[in-house]
């Protein structure tokens, strides 16, 4: 025990003093966790003064709020026109009203349709109670019929479904409670209007729906992959150790990890995310991979007849270093994900970096501590796997030769193939296929074309501005100009409601149907329509105040964020040449999702250039070696570029939380490539031929590689499980780059190893 | 996960809450419409004003838009009121009038004047919960009170800005009102209405109304001459101030008809 430092003696002298304090280090910190909150709202993915959202906020101020839920309507008959499906609009509609914070309520039931008669204007619903019978249906089917306004929004051009829009006001603040209660009020609405007209589908869309569905899965994640993660990790110790009391003892240092770093998480104001949820995930994986080097190399150590202590300190001499080192970069590697520009990145990364510390502390302390404490294990299975890490070590020095030009080739093929991956941010493509978010938003897609929308505001900076007819000309062709596009599959425009007014004034006549010649006409007709509407159905999601601008509403395909932004510029250009005197700025939570995530990518190429610099030269340091440090960078690069070509391979989207995979899982795949580095350069200094070298660390770290590499693979890939593609993609991300860094680890450093030091030693003896 | 079940359980009881229902007996039923009757009272046989008035808009951005009008209201004893509202700003409106016959049992009427095409229409009438004017005061809001479109509840007494009011809830009777119920502060002395706090249909707060800088005109009728409205929904507000208010003006019944509209200045 005399190499042992003496903090590390102390706490193996004193095993109960130490489970004593750790235990009370959890009580206090872990009161911390009293203080978390779970917030699930998009906005979680902003910064406070993020550009887009910025614009987008100032938007909602300016005219009203456009945070939806959508009803989506679709009964099994060939189309809508049925008495049925009116009779469901009109009392559906009527119901939404009373969603909680609710402020608007659109559907062909309550659209405000204007015609003309002998006294006056009538404005009035075009379903109102007990209209269902078929000459109604067919007056309402032929009005329609030329509405701009309704077809594609509120009924699909194919007539097949129905949209009943509910506008949300959400106040500022926590939103995550008011979203959960207006989820499950929509829900309930569903169900009981499902249940009355059974020949009908009800499905829900629209934001507020994607935000209840970002905490629905959050807290499925919470409470079905957590638990699975622990039998996952439970079982595959007690296969490695085959000891209950091993299983025991780690599973208290995991537990001890979570709950102070959730703990220490929220005296620091931390809330619960989608992304922070599955930090305890993350957490246990490592905090396993640490307790598991010590427990297996102290089995190896009993094994051999060391007595317990004996045993133990070996232990802990041979993978303090190691620990230390991999404990360090990994904390590198998720600190780095301060880089990114989504705040619940940082979180994650901040939060799982405090843990990573955590777990090396109590693994180097309280672990040591509690085997003390536990007899030793009775009988100890021999170990016939070591046998087999053997053999892999002779087989690959044997054909060395042929596994580098092979790696070379896969290596060159996956750089090849990482260039097939492109930048996809689109909010509702982070839900999988099983979520019923996401069957609604396909639904949605296959019916209306889609449910990303831009909202465009063109502003006069003139009261009442928007009445002058040369800008209402402007506004009208950027109307035509949109709906000229591929990609946009409705524009709801007020210029079309001005244009039906004037053909109103005017005894309904078709000829009319243009825009007013005079500013004035234009003002009176407006004001006569507005005094006409009811609570609810003002004209301010349109135009704002003062009348100077006014907000057209774009829906688009789902397209990928970089199609997006590039759609978004197109129309600014081409506005700008047409009216450069007017302002036009575009918004909406899409728009937000797909700058970030452009954004975000641009800061995590420097944050994980910053992490590869520092844990180069933590390694560099750690071996003393530049040569070594420069052959475990390739060794720990490699992974990544081979995960990124089988993922240009699969699926080639690169979403917000892949862009930080590479300083993620950079500082975790070090740990092999150091274990096997140290114990070989161990080896020559004690002058053994490169060969001897190479097969001294096989069987020293192969065994513990192969087993850390099996835990942290499988943690990762329980994240795989989640219905949240944010967890999922990187859950199956990490695991492929694990298994990769494994390989690279196994055939590739040691054939790379043999081929440069032999070099170098020819050379030597030909010197001499 | 505690934090979540938390959370919905948080939620559950608030929605429990919510839905209890205000018990009222027949003794508080009876107060409130005695309070209502009185108020009613005490502002009857002041014929007709003329006002002229600020209107400014402003929303959740901050941004502001004033409206200037000036409303002519005739009292009809046995019915609603009739009013009279031309704008004079801004000037594309302006030259339109409005005319409106408040009515106690049946649907208001409305027509407006453009000046611009030179006509007259009528309004459809069954949106008496819509905004005026694009304002947060509602139609509704802007016509001539009259008991019998309420039921009344007495909730208690309170203590306004120093005042002593009663505090009483009224549930508009017309389907077509956008509110679920009106809780109205009135002072004891002399039965002025000195806050409004509305209820939309789903029983959500929706709006606040404070009368501020009451007058008292003939010796006899109070009126304010500032009121404000505020969407505590979407942090939008109106307010209304009096700049000037004539009583017993040259007013009568044939300045108050369609054809009137026309000659309006």
């Amino acid at each position: 025990m005399q190499n042992l430092p003496a903090w590390a003696r102390w706490c193996m002298e004193k095993p109960k003093t130490v489970v004593v304090l750790f235990l009370l280090a959890c009580i206090v910190t872990g009161f911390g966790t009293t203080n978390l909150y779970f917030r699930g709202d998009y906005k979680v993915f902003f910064e406070e003064n993020d550009p887009q959202k910025l614009a987008y906020e100032e938007m909602q101020n300016v005219f009203s709020k456009s945070e939806n839920v959508t009803f989506l309507i679709l009964p099994k008959s060939e189309n809508v026109y049925q008495p049925e499906t009116f009779e469901l609009l009109y009392k559906l509609t009527k119901d939404a009203w009373h969603i909680p914070l609710s402020i608007r309520v659109e559907s062909l039931a309550n659209y405000q349709y204007t015609y003309a008669d002998d006294e006056g204007l009538v404005v009035e619903d075009l379903i109102k109670k007990g209209q269902y019978d078929k000459a109604h249906i067919d007056y309402v089917r032929k009005s329609i019929e030329p509405l701009k306004n309704v077809r594609g929004r509120l009924i699909s051009d194919n007539n097949q479904m129905a949209v009943i829009n509910v506008t949300i006001q959400l106040p500022d603040g926590d939103q995550t409670p008011n979203i959960m209660k207006i989820g499950e009020f929509s829900r309930q609405l569903k169900a009981k209007y499902e249940a009355e007209f059974p020949d009908h589908e009800i499905h829900l869309s629209g934001i507020v729906s994607m935000n209840d569905a970002f905490a629905l899965t959050a807290m499925d994640d919470a409470s079905t992959l957590i638990p699975l993660m622990f039998v996952i990790i439970a079982v595959m110790i007690a296969l490695l150790t085959r000891s209950k009391a091993a299983s025991a003892v780690v599973f208290a240092i995991v537990g001890g990890t979570i709950i102070m770093t959730m703990g220490i998480g929220g005296w620091y104001g931390v809330f619960l995310s989608p992304s922070t949820v599955n930090v305890p995930t993350m957490v246990t994986t490592l905090a396993v991979a640490d307790c598991l080097h010590i427990i297996v190399t102290y089995r190896q150590k009993l094994q051999k007849g060391l007595a317990k202590e004996q045993a133990l300190a070996e232990s802990f001499v041979i993978n303090l270093k190691a620990i230390l080192l991999t404990s360090i970069t990994t904390a590198v590697g998720f600190l780095m994900l301060n880089f990114a520009e989504v705040p619940i990145l940082s979180h994650l990364g901040n939060l799982t970096a405090i843990g990573v510390v955590l777990a090396c502390i109590l693994s180097l302390t309280v672990l040591p501590a509690m085997l003390m404490l536990l007899p030793v294990p009775k009988s100890i299975v021999v170990d016939e796997n070591n046998e087999k890490v053997d053999k892999l070590g002779h087989w690959v020095m044997n054909h060395h030769r042929r596994i580098l030009p092979y790696s070379a080739i896969i290596l060159t093929v996956s750089v090849l193939f990482c260039f097939n991956n492109r930048l996809n941010d689109v909010a509702v493509e982070y839900f999988d296929m099983s979520s019923p978010f996401r069957q609604s938003v396909e639904i949605q897609k296959k019916y209306m074309g889609g449910m990303s929308n831009i909202d465009f505001a063109v502003y006069t900076d003139e009261v009442y501005g928007i009445n002058d007819p040369a800008a209402m000309i402007e506004v009208d062709a950027l109307v035509k100009w949109l709906r000229s596009q591929p990609e946009v599959k409705h524009v709801l425009s007020f210029a079309d409601i001005i244009k039906r007014l004037n053909m109103n004034m005017h005894g309904d006549d078709p000829d009319y149907y243009k825009l007013p010649e005079s500013k004035e006409l234009a003002a009176q007709y407006l004001l006569i329509y507005e005094m006409s509407l009811p609570y609810g159905l003002d004209l301010n999601n349109q135009i704002d105040l003062d009348k100077s601008a006014v907000r057209v509403i774009a829906v688009l395909e789902n397209l990928g964020s970089d199609e997006f932004t590039e759609f978004e510029t197109r129309t600014k250009d081409w506005f700008d040449k047409l009216a450069p005197h007017l302002r036009l700025e575009a918004a909406s939570p899409a728009l937000m999702f797909a700058h970030i995530g452009a954004r975000n990518m641009e800061s995590m190429v420097w944050g994980s250039l910053a992490a590869l610099v520092v844990i180069s030269l933590l390694i560099t340091l750690a071996l003393r070696s530049w040569r070594l440090g420069l052959v475990s960078l390739i060794a720990n690069l490699m992974p990544a570029g081979v995960g990124f070509g089988i993922w240009g391979m699969m699926s080639g989207e690169i979403n917000m939380a892949l862009s930080v995979e590479l300083s993620m899982t950079m500082g975790i795949i070090v740990d092999d490539s150091v274990h096997f580095l140290l114990k070989y350069q161990a080896a020559r200094k004690d002058n053994m031929s490169v060969k001897d070298s190479v097969n001294y660390a096989f069987h020293t770290v192969g065994r513990a590689m192969i087993t850390t590499t099996v835990v942290l693979a499988a943690g990762f890939s329980v994240l795989m499980l989640s219905d949240f593609r944010l967890n999922s993609d990187m859950g199956l991300m990490t695991t492929i780059i694990f298994i990769a860094a494994l390989l690279i680890d196994l055939l590739f450093l040691p054939s790379f190893l043999m081929w440069l030091d032999k070099d170098k030693k020819s050379k030597a003896t030909e010197a001499i | 996960m505690t934090q979540l079940r938390k959370l919905s359980f948080a939620a559950l009881a608030v929605t429990a809450m919510l839905s209890v229902p205000v018990i009222a007996d027949e003794a508080s039923e009876k107060e409130g419409l005695r309070i209502a009757q009185a108020r009613k009272e005490v502002n009857r046989g002041w014929d007709n004003t003329v006002a002229s008035i600020t209107m400014t808009l402003r929303n959740a951005q901050g941004q502001e838009a004033t409206r200037e009008m000036r409303v002519k209201t005739l009292e009809v004893p046995t019915d609603g009121d009739k009013a009279l509202t031309i704008f004079d700003s801004p000037r594309d409106i302006s030259g339109t009038a409005f005319l409106s016959f408040s009515h106690v049992n049946e649907a208001d009427e409305q027509w407006i004047y453009l000046p611009g095409p030179k006509m007259v229409r009528r309004i459809s009438t069954s949106n008496k919960s819509g905004p005026f004017l694009g304002s947060e005061y509602a139609f509704e809001d802007m016509t001539s009170f009259e008991v019998p479109k309420y039921t009344y509840d007495y909730i208690g007494d309170e203590k306004f800005e120093g005042d002593d009011v009663y505090v009483i809830e009224q549930v508009p009777v017309d389907e077509f009102s956008g509110y679920s119920k009106q809780r109205l502060w009135i002072d004891k002395t002399h039965y002025r209405p000195r806050k409004v706090l509305f209820f939309d249909r789903k029983g959500d707060e929706l709006k606040e109304l404070e009368f501020r800088d009451y007058r008292l005109f003939k010796d006899e009728f109070w009126r304010p001459m500032k009121s404000f409205m505020y969407n505590l929904q979407t942090n939008k507000s109106t307010k209304l101030v009096t700049h000037d208010l004539q009583f017993g003006t040259e007013l009568e019944e044939s300045d108050f008809d369609s054809k009137s509209l026309r000659r309006a200045r």
